[in-house]
């Protein structure tokens, strides 16, 4: 004869207790970790407004958005060919030159290596872009990567030309 | 333990014995048999222990004056070194601490492996020494934010990158650690507030790794089993605390070699110009004992991929008790195992070298190389060698080897009845 056990009351109430423990450790140690995440003073600093009409051709600026450095670069029409030119399938993360500027003559990246967040130096490197001096990482007249770690283009952040002399961030 | 039952001597001794032993665990740690044979190279755990120590107290002190926010941590380390009373010292203390700490920590990993230390019934102590150690880099990497300095901030940003690599989730943990959009404030304050619990994490560590090492007593130079209790083993007290003794006050000249003569050599000079993070620095460097695995880091030609061959560099490390299959301990019986333990050393040094150069040409080259034998070594040379490996025979006791040189007999005999001649009442 096969002795089938049968769940008893004691092992219901077994489950359930152990269930609803977890349940309300969970719920205890949440707040604990979620403190961690951004507070709602980091989270205000979300736009910056910018002035570009003094940048001259080839020139960058670089303000601070959210704590990172945001590139600002007026591009000269021999960087704007060379990002143009470029065929899609010598790209390590393919994309556009078109989908990164809206508007060729400016580009607008957060300046922070994608490899391990340093800051890429200007007019540097093979592609007389950016290069990132912590580990080599060489990125092209449209801010992609092109050699070295990193594993993909220069982010664009979210931003738009609020007139012919101000872009706004964020 | 085989020891015999403690019991004090007093009647309030006895009294208190029976409620709290502490004076029955004061008397292990007094009569705990060592096996007489150990060497210098076994007078590391008691300088690391010094070393923790000193850490703590040091920084204890270093938190009363230290003010953990953006705008004034750099500022409050000038205060430290200028205005506060013996701050400069106390500060040098600190930092050059935990250089030596890592000195010390490593000579006392490598003796580990060179005498087969980490194996049966070994194998707790080992992974808990090695949750130590990685306590130990990740307090060492926190304490280098605090004072703010270029170095500090870009070497934040960097190592905390590290966790973007993971798929999907890397982005959120790294905004989760940072609780910003980058290494700024918030990150200070925890990694202040983190650099302050880790210490007691790893002094709670220690305690498990030294009643874990009294469980089945000390390795030796031999790597053979010590018969507890004989005339093989001798009292930790006061035999072998003279000789941490001796140890550790050459490790505290050395020590204080650095504190008073080179207190920055050790440093970068990066850290002296208070965090910016519009500029990162030319070269950016860990301090000098992360830097084997921070070549390894940049060896690999992904960003996923050398995150994941720096960690495994260190994770691979506690599956070593079943990855090296040999049945011998000391590397003293093992000629071939002996050979690739210092090609081991080399190339782990070797490594440091190049996580200091710029990641290209040469460096670039050789830092692959090295990476991959330390790999080799773990996986391919050690399960190999346990097999194939030709030892040398064993000894029979500890005292073999000593006694077995021509001419030691008669100099025991010579000594002992010279001592005897002296003392003949004493002697037996």
């Amino acid at each position: 004869m096969s002795t089938e056990i049968k769940p008893k009351r004691r092992d219901f109430l077994f489950t359930a207790s152990y269930t609803i423990g977890a349940v309300g450790l969970g719920a205890a140690i949440w707040p604990l970790v979620d403190q961690m995440n951004p507070d709602a003073s980091v989270k205000a600093q979300s736009t910056t407004e910018v002035d570009v009409s003094g940048i001259e051709k080839g020139k960058t600026i670089t303000v601070l958005w959210r704590g990172k450095p945001i590139f600002i670069r007026r591009r000269t029409k021999k960087e704007i060919d060379e990002a143009t030119k470029v065929d899609l399938k010598d790209l390590k993360d393919p994309e556009l030159d078109s989908d990164r500027a809206k508007n060729p003559e400016w580009l607008v990246m957060v300046g922070v290596c994608t490899h391990l967040g340093c800051v890429p130096l200007g007019d540097k490197g093979e592609y007389k872009a950016w290069f990132c001096p912590c580990h080599g990482s060489h990125y092209d007249t449209s801010g992609r990567v092109r050699k070295g770690p990193a594993p993909t283009n220069l982010e664009i952040p979210k931003y738009e030309f609020l007139d012919n002399k101000t872009i706004k961030i964020g | 333990m085989s020891e015999e039952k403690y019991i004090p001597k007093s009647k309030l001794g006895q009294w208190f014995d029976s409620r709290l032993p502490l004076l029955t665990l004061s008397h292990h740690l007094q009569s705990y048999p060592t096996p007489k044979n150990l060497n210098y190279w076994w007078t590391f755990g008691g300088i690391l222990t010094f070393c923790l120590i000193t850490q703590i107290i040091t920084g204890l002190v270093l938190a009363m004056h230290y003010v953990a926010h953006v705008d004034y941590a750099f500022q409050s380390i000038e205060h430290i070194m200028r205005d506060v009373n013996y701050g400069w010292l106390i500060r040098y203390v600190h930092a050059n601490g935990a250089s030596m700490f890592f000195l010390a920590v490593y000579i006392h990993i490598f003796r580990s492996l060179f005498y087969g230390s980490y194996k049966a019934p070994r194998e707790v102590i080992w992974i808990i020494g090695l949750l130590i150690y990685i306590l130990m880099m990740a307090t060492a990497f926190m304490g280098y934010v605090l004072p703010w300095g270029q170095m500090s901030f870009w070497g934040a940003t960097v190592i905390t990158n590290l966790f973007s690599a993971i798929p999907f989730v890397g982005e959120s943990i790294t905004t989760w650690l940072w609780g910003g959009y980058s290494v700024d404030n918030p990150t200070l304050n925890r990694f202040y507030s983190l650099h302050y619990l880790l210490p007691f994490l790893i002094f709670g560590l220690v305690v498990l790794h030294i009643w874990a090492l009294h469980v089945p007593g000390n390795n030796n130079p031999t790597g053979i089993d010590v018969k507890k209790n004989s005339n093989e083993t001798m009292p930790f007290h006061p035999y072998m605390v003279m000789k941490d003794l001796l140890a550790l006050l050459l490790f505290i000249i050395v020590f204080l070699w650095f504190v008073f003569f080179a207190p920055n050599v050790l440093g970068h000079p990066d850290n002296y110009i208070e965090a910016n993070p519009l500029v990162t620095p030319a070269h950016i460097v860990p301090e000098w004992y992360l830097l084997p695995f921070y070549a390894i880091l940049r060896a690999i030609p992904s960003k996923l991929g050398g995150v994941i061959f720096m960690f495994s560099a260190i994770f691979i490390l506690m599956l070593l008790p079943w990855l090296d299959t040999s049945k011998v301990r000391s590397a003293i019986f093992r000629p071939i195992y002996k050979k690739f333990f210092w090609l081991l050393v080399f190339v782990v040094i070797l490594l440091g070298y190049l996580g200091a150069k710029p990641p290209e040409g040469i460096y670039l080259v050789l830092s692959r190389l090295a990476t991959a034998y330390y790999f080799i070594h773990f996986l391919l040379i050690l399960p190999l060698l346990g097999r194939y490996e030709k030892t040398d025979p064993l000894p029979q006791s500890i005292s073999d080897p000593v006694l077995s040189k021509t001419g030691m007999i008669d100099k025991f005999k010579k000594a002992a009845a010279e001592y005897e001649g002296e003392n003949v009442e004493s002697f037996k």
